[in-house]
């Protein structure tokens, strides 16, 4: 995961849930299977209602109609980010659709781990809400060095809470990456 | 200094005689479950990482148990199964609760085994395990589901994981886990007649918030806790996941014990209870004859008011089901309503498990068998799976494919969870369902309850 991503922002408010971010109805894609793993990134973020989706306005999509990638690197959000299921194919759909971070006051922990350990998106807290001070289609530039997010519309610079030990999971790619190389498998 | 049972299991799981909230701790673990819908990708993962002739850990301590998408007609749901299969046959699992009514060249709409005792399925996989003997005090149980924490009810550490952490237990029998700080939540009095574990655990929901227990541990105790069958126990462990918590706990007793070996695979496991001296982020006491029947309205299961408030909303639909409100005893709460009664809209009752779909047949009622009084009530009875509680595909039994108002005893309600985007879930316990399908509007049960 390189440290300076840099790209268009989605901005979604609270409690997304995980049927929010893919919808049950298409879970019987096999995410192993590559033809099939492509679909979850056409219906990312598909099961949000429409007035919430790409705030402020809302009516936004995050993935273009047929299109199996969408124009967003970043997701900001509110509290409890990815409630609900253990699905992974919620981070895996997120990156699947050129996703690669989410920032947001808090998460739901099995979202979070998943996103980790499988190493799809980067999720990283804000302690500050940033629902108000990002518009959908801003862009962004977050340095998971500096562990700050910026503005690049309205300039402004948010500090970002460190990650933690989980930051080393993340760098290396995922729990398995990790593992190999701590020589743990 | 003492601890909690959730910090009991975790030490005793990794080879430490303490551990404390906050840590990393690498877990021994004794069984993990997975279904049709995470199962697929877990191998895959599995496969992929550690190789295509690679074993797992231990086939014994793994149960594999499709219960999600079952009865439709999505050629890769039945896809899924054959994958569950090929790789349950291959490893030599023990476990595999196969749904064998569907064929490797299954075409269209599956249908139900006409007799659920002649079928290795099970049905939900929270309930089942249970039945099945795979849950006992003490051990540490993962799943590829966030109601894994529905297990706690047994006194045993159980929680959600996703599909690459299941791939990494199904090769190493281990995994990190943070040990969570505990909230102990004691409900105090006797359980009144008009209310149900679940109008507990909304009425926790409601004050807490969908975050208020994130990444901690739920342990629930007291006199109204220690009155509730293994059933009930379930429906309050279950819905932990849904205030944000990793693990929701009950110390075992009497009743956990009974059931556990009645039921066990194994005849020997540890029950721990938490200390006096143990330490908690919160302890929040509760006088049970002070909560009231609880709905949970669209579209958040802390968006709460009582049944009372409620009553003039008007419903089109009553779905009795799920791991947190289809077992045996939700549906003999709901059939002491609708026993002489009829539903005035539309009612799906979809039992969470074969045995309990075999115990519609078997446990009466006022004299009066289960299937009896739902048939003659005018609800809809369908095959023992998840079903519509997460939508699932388009022709899932009891879906909501249109914007309807739902009573529903399952235990989320974010939009679309059901189906249709705009329908709108309210969820409540079975009595309350019970009631407000022979009202055609929420209704609180004890209006119905002597």
């Amino acid at each position: 995961m390189s440290e300076v991503i840099r790209g268009r922002v989605f901005v979604a408010g609270d409690n997304v849930d995980t049927d929010q971010i893919i919808p049950a109805q298409y879970l019987s894609y096999n995410p192993s299977d590559p033809d099939e793993r492509k679909y979850f990134g056409m219906y990312a973020m598909s099961g949000m209602p429409p007035a919430r989706s790409g705030l402020p306005e809302g009516g936004k999509r995050f993935v273009p109609k047929d299109g199996f990638k969408g124009p967003y690197a970043v997701i900001v959000g509110g509290r409890n980010f990815g409630c609900g299921s253990s699905r992974e194919h919620a981070p895996l759909a997120l990156s699947e659709a050129g996703c690669r971070a989410v920032v947001a006051e808090s998460f739901a922990r099995i979202f979070y781990r998943n996103s980790i350990n499988g190493g799809y998106v980067a999720p990283v807290e804000t302690p500050e809400r940033l629902v108000g001070q990002f518009a959908t289609d801003d862009e962004a530039e977050l340095d998971l060095a500096a562990m700050t997010i910026k503005n690049l519309r309205t300039k402004r610079i948010f500090k970002l809470r460190a990650i933690g030990e989980a930051a080393k999971i993340i760098q290396a790619g995922g729990i398995f990456k990790y593992a190999r190389q701590n020589r743990m498998l | 200094m003492g601890m909690t049972i959730t910090e009991k299991i975790l030490a005793s799981h990794c080879g430490r005689a303490e551990v404390s909230p906050g840590q990393n701790v690498w877990c021994g673990v004794d069984l993990l479950m997975t279904h049709d819908i995470c199962g697929p990708g877990t191998i895959g993962i599995f496969l992929q990482e550690f190789g295509e002739d690679a074993k797992v850990f231990d086939p014994d301590k793994v149960v594999v148990i499709p219960d999600h998408y079952i009865f439709t007609a999505d050629a890769k749901a039945h896809r899924n199964i054959q994958i569950l299969r090929d790789f349950a046959r291959k490893q030599g699992l023990k476990y595999f609760y196969d749904p064998d009514f569907i064929s490797p060249d299954q075409k269209g709409m599956v249908s139900p085994c006409k007799d659920p005792a002649g079928t290795s399925y099970r049905g939900v996989c929270h309930s089942a395990l249970p039945q099945n003997g795979h849950t006992r005090p003490g051990e540490i149980l993962l799943g590829t589901d966030s109601h894994t924490c529905t297990h706690g009810a047994f006194g045993e550490f159980a929680t959600g994981i996703g599909n690459t952490e299941a791939a990494f237990v199904l090769g190493t029998g281990k995994l990190w886990l943070k040990v969570p700080a505990s909230i102990r939540f004691v409900f105090n009095g006797p359980m009144p007649r008009y209310l149900m574990a679940k109008d507990l655990i909304l009425h926790v929901i409601g004050q807490i918030g969908v975050d208020g227990a994130a990444y901690m541990a739920m342990e629930f105790a007291g006199q109204a806790i220690k009155s509730l069958n293994v059933d009930e126990r379930c429906t309050l462990c279950n819905m932990a996941i849904e205030a944000g918590g990793k693990n929701g706990i009950i110390e075992p007793d009497d009743v956990t014990l009974s059931y556990v070996r009645q039921r066990s695979t194994k005849k020997d496991f540890t029950v721990y209870k938490s200390d006096a001296k143990a330490q908690y982020a919160k302890v929040i006491e509760y006088d049970v004859g002070r909560i009231e029947p609880a709905v949970a309205k669209p579209h958040s299961p802390d968006n709460h008011a009582t049944a009372r408030e409620l009553a003039d909303v008007k419903i089109d639909r009553v779905y009795i089901g799920s791991c947190t409100g289809g077992k045996t005893t939700d549906f003999m709460a709901a059939a002491a309503i609708l026993n002489g009664r009829t539903v005035v809209v539309e009612t799906f009752i979809v039992p969470a498990t074969t045995e309990t779909d075999m115990d519609l047949d078997r446990v009466k009622v006022g004299g009066r068998a289960l299937r009896k009084i739902f048939a003659d009530a005018g609800c809809r009875i369908g095959p023992a799976s998840c079903a519509a509680c997460l939508g699932g595909p388009p022709d899932t039994f009891g879906r909501a494919n249109e914007p309807i108002q739902v009573v529903s005893t399952t235990n989320r309600n974010f939009p679309g969870r059901m189906g249709h985007l705009d329908a709108g879930v309210w969820l409540a316990s079975p009595l309350t369902a019970a009631a407000s399908a022979v009202t055609g509007k929420i209704a609180d049960p004890r209006k119905f309850i002597s």
